[in-house]
């Protein structure tokens, strides 16, 4: 059977310069970053391009997926987190269209890498801790301390608050990536299934329609998942950016 | 014990934790459908807290799993 870690591995397509004994190279993943970011720009400029007044396809596609991220910061950071709304959109449409593109067989997923989100979650990590201090002065530490709770208990609700903002990008990052390795890894298992049914025989092509259908079910699963991660993420961050504008809500 | 041996037994170990948060994404899922179920209306605006609530019983799951991805490939 094959490999299924297999997928993931970076390969080096072109070296372009050596920087204090550091490789700068073209790799796969660089090349699939370019694809996802050329896409988005065609299916955004290409749909804002004609301003149709009743939308095409491709401009309607472009305006919900604009009024989806416009209206999940404004239910969760309000008016105020309006500003932060081209950070979360080029976040959510990197995660979601570089999701889309690895689940086509054959592609690699930018996303399964950890240090592609982590680089990603840590943006948003600073982000958070720059502007609530620039926003807020010194005021931005009532994030860790509640109103309302007795005195006695407060010492560990601080400690444990300061303990859940540093783990956010532990948690943020390995959350997308874990998603994006296990499904393909589930599917490359599922998959060897297949060629290995058809290696007995009649019998068993007969039987590798079982674990094909599951392929096909799994494969169904992992649009979902791909959206799904990709929303949570952009959520995620407004809730952060929420933190920074309005703390101690 | 064998070093290598006991690393993947805790790396094993480690993935039962994976267990509780899929009992908590589960508890999530299925009370929002059944609250929906009762008020379909009021269901979509709660959409955004399923995630958020998703998000965070799943942020514990994968502690457990960055334990158990750790022992494996990074110690």
């Amino acid at each position: 059977m094959a490999d299924p870690i297999h997928q993931f591995e970076i390969t080096k397509l072109a070296t372009i310069a050596n920087i204090g004994g550091h490789e700068i190279a073209i790799t796969n993943s660089a090349i699939f970053m370019a694809i996802t970011v050329v896409g988005i720009a065609a299916l955004l400029v290409g749909g804002s391009s004609a301003r149709a007044l009743v939308p095409g396809r491709i401009q309607s596609v472009a305006e919900v997926t604009y009024e989806f991220i416009a209206n999940t910061i404004q239910s969760t950071a309000g008016t105020a987190g309006m500003k932060f709304f081209p950070l979360v959109f080029t976040l959510f449409m990197f995660i979601l269209v570089a999701n889309m593109i690895g689940i086509i067989p054959y592609t690699f997923t930018v996303t399964s890498h950890i240090i592609v989100t982590a680089m990603m979650a840590l943006l948003v990590f600073f982000t958070v801790i720059i502007y609530g201090f620039y926003k807020n002065g010194l005021g931005f530490f009532r994030l860790f301390v509640p109103q309302g709770i007795p005195v006695y208990i407060l010492p560990l609700i601080v400690f444990i608050e300061v303990l859940s903002f540093i783990s956010r990008p532990i948690s943020h990052s390995v959350r997308l990536f874990a998603n994006m390795l296990a499904g393909h890894i589930t599917l490359k298992v599922l998959a060897g299934f297949i060629t290995m049914m058809g290696g007995f025989g009649i019998a068993g092509w007969l039987g590798a329609v079982l674990p094909l259908g599951l392929v096909v079910a799994i494969t169904a699963l992992e649009v979902l998942v791909a959206f799904l991660q990709a929303y949570v993420f952009a959520i995620l961050t407004c809730i952060y950016l929420n933190d920074a504008i309005h703390p101690g809500h | 014990m064998d070093p290598v041996a006991a690393k993947y037994i805790g790396a094993g170990i480690a993935c039962i934790g994976m267990g509780g948060a899929g009992a908590g994404v589960g508890i999530i899922f299925g009370n929002y459908l059944a609250a929906a179920l009762r008020n379909p209306s009021a269901a979509q605006g709660q959409f955004g807290n399923l995630i958020f609530g998703f998000a965070v019983t799943e942020a514990l799951g994968i502690f457990s799993l960055l334990i158990a991805l750790l022992l494996l490939f990074a110690l």
